[in-house]
Order: structure tokens, then sequence, then C-alpha cells
């Protein structure tokens, strides 16, 4: 038991933290352009297809500073050309534009690399358990893929509260307007936000490639769980993003690894009334409902603290 | 004048390409051609096309040739049938499709409706590889015919083998949550519970189908379950990421499956290092020893890149000739007809039987491991090096199993 607790934390982190590199970038172009950017989920597959494709060019290593930074440029180039340009017809322009941004890049992946998954593989250097712990391997690159997370967590957190950019950018988070009067360039900001986010996600789709599958309906099954974190953790919010993150990675990990049901609970139901849906229903493990729980979380949060956890603002 | 002479000849061309195009055999081939089933979706419609060259080269069915319809329907039972009407309206009188139990039943469905409505335009449909029971039992149909051995058969044969493995203590069953994962879960419960009531069921996991892209928790689960044998009936992605989380946790357990020679599947037991512990059930495999199936293996891998996962298929198409040409005819309803009762030598050698109560294909069923090859193997799986090697044969007559059918007759 106590192994199944051990593995389960580590593999709730480590799919917390792949949250976390999403839903910081997601959260934080939402505050501060009132956008919620539909294609977030998308610059990660793109990340993960640029990462196989350069991986296979030039190699892993060059693969991992490169993509994120095509993926980057790709998302300036989303807000200097596209959402500015829609900005002024208002969210809902910006909002449907974003949104068919999400399914041109899911048919322009496929395209080019076919619906079926890409032989993304682990680079050899790192293909080893790293260690065992009561006779199960942990595999290396899951360490690997925790570690550049969590350095990039402690770097975007030093940037945003040491530096004067993460100075001006918090500002622009709550008080836009106010920053445009005193004389910042706040259409850059945006756009260089924008950028990180998606440059952001795109390492997150490097890291994550090989580790999950690399296909062209990734960002499709992602992007719901994503839009959770940041209502769950509060929109516009860093720290709520990452403890919303954390807790999401944790409840699916361990969603997964609980066996109970009603039955298990209360003891099965009469056999005499036969089946029914009252049955299906009381049989129903925990287990099978892990899916859904993050979205239950979701329903519950909004009922009960609309803001979310760390949010300031009403959703 | 010239213009007049080009433009006759380019409509003349057109009129003798439409009616060369009204001469082929419409085929719908209706799978995953993306999502989760994409990757066994892409394989299948590679091994019909390769199929329908093969019958085309040989001058067709009846003179004419068979043309296969690619359609996408996602795995998703709804989506089928609006690609299914897109197959009849495109002249298909015959479709395809595999992938499923749940797309399966809509299908059949669909088809049995289609032909009440329409006498007179009825379609066939063939299923290679859809295996829930209740296909050729409470839900048969006169217009289905299904080439690979149901999920009981299948599972009959498996736990037959299991039971005299000694070895074999503590038992955990992992399965997809729709039709076919439910009744893999409940015959394996059933049959071992009757062939050896000492094994333990340590666990009984039901996960979404094709949704899950890492399973560890799941890996984590069943180690900590103490199991020393996993049973499964996972195909497409969940077989090849379950195996590949299993790799990585270091997991060794015995695994008795459906399906773990599908794509990545191979890749992924090389990495965990189970040399001979990973066996499948299936109606033929490449180092079977039968000289016409090597034969054809080696040509196909040569043309296709990829092995033969459905030698079911092979069988259905081949059937499907020898039917047309016993009723010399392609009207459906004379060659479903012909298909009742058809007895037929199947690639992998031996006599099977299309039988006329339910309208499921009995056939001699091996199973086979995955490891290191022996000298007169010759054929490994995805450049492992590694390829499946026979471990026990069951007999066309001991597959047999009893039928509820009642099926509504034309």
């Amino acid at each position: 038991m106590l192994e199944l607790i051990v593995i389960s934390t580590l593999n709730g982190l480590l799919f917390g933290m792949l949250l976390f590199l999403l839903s910081s970038g997601l959260t934080v172009i939402f505050s501060m352009m009132g956008v919620l950017n539909f294609a977030h989920a998308s610059f990660y597959m793109l990340g993960a297809f640029f990462g196989y494709q350069l991986t296979k060019w030039i190699g892993f290593w060059p693969a991992l500073l490169l993509a994120p930074l095509l993926v980057g440029a790709i998302g300036m180039a989303v807000e200097r050309y596209g959402l500015r340009n829609t900005h002024k017809h208002g969210h809902v322009a910006e909002l449907l534009l974003t949104f068919g941004l999400a399914f041109a890049i899911e048919e322009i992946v496929a395209m080019m690399w076919g619906r079926s998954p890409v032989d993304y593989r682990v680079p050899a250097l790192l293909d080893f358990p790293a260690f065992t712990i009561f006779s199960t391997n942990y595999p290396a690159y899951k360490i690997f893929m925790l570690a550049v997370s969590i350095l990039i967590f402690i770097v975007l957190l030093t940037v945003l509260k040491r530096t004067r950019v993460g100075l001006i950018v918090q500002a622009a988070l709550t008080h836009p307007h106010m920053v445009g009067h005193l004389g910042h360039n706040v259409g850059r900001i945006f756009m260089l936000v924008f950028g990180v986010g998606s440059a952001l996600a795109g390492i997150a789709g490097v890291i994550a490639g090989p580790a999950l599958v690399t296909q062209s309906d990734m960002a499709a099954a992602l992007g719901p769980i994503l839009f959770v974190v940041i209502v769950f953790g509060g929109l516009g919010s860093l720290p709520g993003a990452f403890i919303a993150s954390l807790v999401i990675g944790l409840i699916q990990t361990f969603a997964v690894a609980l066996n109970g049901s009603l039955a298990s609970a209360f003891g099965p139901l009469d056999p005499s009334a036969g089946p029914s849906v009252l049955t299906d229903i009381w049989n129903v493990t925990i287990a099978q409902v892990a899916p859904i729980v993050p979205y239950l979380l979701l329903v519950i949060i909004l009922i009960v603290r609309p803001m979310g956890l760390m949010g300031t603002r009403e959703t | 004048m010239q213009k007049l002479v080009i433009a006759a000849t380019a409509a003349l061309t057109m009129v003798a390409g439409a009616a060369f195009a009204q001469e082929t055999i419409k085929f719908g081939y209706i799978d995953p051609l993306s999502g989760g089933g994409a990757s066994v979706g892409e394989g299948g419609l590679k091994t019909f096309q390769y199929l329908a060259d093969e019958i085309n080269a040989k001058g067709g069915i009846l003179g004419r040739k068979i043309e296969v319809l690619p359609l996408d329907n996602k795995t998703n039972p709804q989506e089928s049938l609006v690609q299914a009407q897109k197959a009849i309206d495109a002249g298909a009188r015959y479709i395809t499709q595999g992938n499923g139990s749940s797309v399966a039943a809509a299908l059949s469905d669909f088809v049995t409706k289609n032909n009440t409505r329409n006498p007179g335009k009825e379609v066939l449909y063939f299923n290679y590889a859809a295996v829930d029971p209740s296909l050729t039992n409470e839900k048969c149909s006169y217009w289905h015919f299904r080439w690979d051995a149901s999920s009981d058969i299948k599972m009959e044969a498996l736990t037959s083998y299991m039971k005299d493995i000694p070895a074999i203590k503590k038992v955990y069953l992992i399965n997809q949550d729709y039709s076919f994962g439910q009744s893999v879960r409940a015959d394996a419960r059933k049959m071992l519970g009757a062939k050896r009531p000492d094994i333990q069921i340590v666990g009984d996991e039901l996960h979404p189908l094709l949704k899950i892209t890492d399973f560890s928790p799941y890996v984590a689960k069943i180690k900590a379950s103490g199991a020393d044998s996993v049973v499964t009936g996972n195909w497409g992605q969940d077989i090849a990421l379950l195996l590949k989380a299993a790799a990585d946790a270091g997991l060794k357990v015995n695994w008795y499956t459906y399906y773990a020679g599908g794509a990545g599947g191979p890749t992924a037991i090389k990495q965990t290092g189970l040399d001979h512990q990973v066996f499948q059930i299936t109606e033929g495999f490449a180092n079977s020893g039968h000289q016409p199936a090597m034969d054809f293996e080696k040509a196909f891998r040569a043309k296709v890149n990829m092995s033969l996962w459905y030698p079911r298929a092979v069988n259905e198409m081949r059937m499907f000739k020898a039917a047309a040409e016993k009723a010399n005819s392609l009207d459906p309803v004379k060659v479903a007809a012909a298909l009742e009762d058809l007895k037929f030598e199947v690639l992998d050698g031996g006599e099977g039987v299309m039988r006329k109560d339910d309208h499921q294909f009995f056939q001699p069923i091996y199973i086979s491991s995955f490891g290191k090859l022996a000298a007169n193997e010759p054929f490994d799986e995805e450049g492992t090096g590694w390829g499946w090697h026979l471990v026990s044969k069951v007999d066309t007559s001991k597959t047999m199993v009893p039928t509820t059918c009642k099926m509504t007759r034309p």
C-alpha cells in the first residue's frame, strides 16, 4: 500500500507540474487580455510535434531549446496579427479567433504528420530507470520532466517577483489601463506575454511528447482539463494555478488507485431487485469515475467559490 | 473544330471513366483513421487495400474489381452510421468494420434496418474484429458475418491453457470500459472460477476506452495487488501504452492478452524484457509454420511494411470471393446465402466454417508467446528481433460454443 501511495504521489506530482506549465501561461494571458485562449493546448501539441521533428533532424537537446522558441514565435505572431486586430471587436471575436485557431492547428498537424501517433522516443541518454522503490522502477525521463517543470516554475516566479519586467507584467495583470497611462507599451507586453505563455506550453509539449502520446488529438484531450485548472485555481492567479495543477494531478492519479464504490461502502444491493441503472451506479468504482472528477470539482468550485481558490475576481 | 474534337474526346474519356467506376465493387471500410484507434485502423486499411489489389490482380470477383472506400468513424458509433450511409450513397453494398464492439452493434442494427426498408438494395456487413459475443447471440443479424473468434471463444481457449499452469495464483483483470471489455472481464471471472477455483482475482479494472495516455497509475496498482498474471482484452494504443508503462515501471508479470501484437505492442514488450511471458490469442500469426501463410506474410511485409495483424481479413476477402463465385452473383442477398455453412481452408491452415445459425466463423485458434526467435521462425515484429512463437493450438471443433441466436431470415 505504501508503495502505491509513493508511486501515485510521484505520478500525480509529475502530471500536476505538466499541467502547471500549461496553465501558468494560460492564466497570465487570460488575466492580462481577458481572452480565454482556446488554442493554448494546441501550442502544447505544436511543441510536441516540433520537438519530434527537430529531434529527428538535430537531436533531442537542441530540439528542447528550439521547439519552444518556434512555438513562442508563432504565439507572438498570433497575438500581433490576429488578436490585436480583432481586439477592437470585443472579447467574443477574440474568443472565436482562438477557437478557430485550435481547429486549424489540429487539422494542419494532422495533414503534416498524419492522425496516428508518431514515434517520438525518450532520448537514449535518459532511457534508464532512475531509481527503484519497493521494486518498482521509476524512469529517469520522468524525473527529468519533473526537474524541468520545477526549474521553469522557479524561473517564472523569480522573473515575476524580482525583476522590473515582472513588476510591469504583474501590474498589467490587474490594472492594464493604468500601466498604459504610465507610458509602458502595453501592446508589446501583451505580445511578449503571449509568446512566453505559448513557449511554456511548447516546452510542456516537447517534454511530455515522448512520455505520453504525440498525436493530432492530444490538444483536444488536454484542453478541457486546463480550463478546469485555471478556473479552480482562480483566473489570473499564478499561485492558484500552481496549487490547482498539483491538486488535479494528484486527484486524478489517486482516483485511479482507489477501488471504493458505493457497494463496497454500504454492501451490495438486494440481488432480487435485478440489474438496473441503480445497480450500475452502485457498483461503479472511484477508479472508473476518475476522468470526470476534475469536471465535478469545476462545477462545485463555481457554485461554492466562483472566484476560484486564490482568485480575486469573479469568473 | 479542333476544340470540338478535344472536348468530345474529353467527354468520351469521362463517360468511359464513369462506366469503369460503376464496374468496381465498392467495399466500405469503416474504422478509426484518427484519434486513439488510428494506429490499428490505418493498419487495417492497408491490409484490405492489399487484399483487394491481390484479388484484382487475378481478375477481381466475377470480372469486377474491388475498390476499398476508406471512411473514418473515429471509433464512434454515431459517426459510424454517418459513414455507413456515405458508403451506401457511394454505391457500396458491402461494408467492413472491426474496431469496437459498440460500433459493431450500431452498424449491425443499422444494416438490418436498412435492408428491411430498402428491399433490392441490401447491404452486407463483414465484421473482421469486433468480438463481443452478443453480436452473434442476442443481438445477431442475418446481414452480419463475423470472421474473428468471439470473445468467449478466445477466453475459453485462453483459460483452458492457463488452467494447466500451476504458477498462476493471482490474476489481475484490466479492460476497456465498454461492451467488449466488460464481456472479457465477465468471461474471465466465470471461466477461471470454473476451471481453477483456487486462482484469486486480485484486481478487476475498467478504464476509459482509448482516452488514457499514461497508464503508470494503473501499473502501480497492478504492482501493489501482488498479481502474477494480467488478463486483458485491450487493443490499439490501450495495450501498447499499458505495456509501455509496465516496461517503465519494471513490472514483472505474465500477460495473457487478446491483442498484444498490435501497433506498438511488440516494441513495448521488448522493452519490458519479458521473454516469452506475453501471450496472445489469434487465428494465425507470422511464425505459424504453415507455408502458404508464411509466403503471404513475406509478400505482405515486403509491400506494406507492416506485419499481418489480421489473418482473418485474408479469410474474409477470400471467402467473399468464394461465396460470390459460388452464387455466381454479386447480389448481397445471394452472397449471404452462399456464405452460410461455407467451408474454407483458412490462411494458417485447417478448415473453418461460417456457421449458419449465428454467422460466426469457426477456425483453428493459436496461443503464441512473444520473445527470442527459434531457428525455424523467420519473422520478428517491429524490428525488435523478437517474434511470436507457437504455444498451443486449438482445433476448429474445440472452439464451437453454443449460440442463443434466433435470426430473422429474409
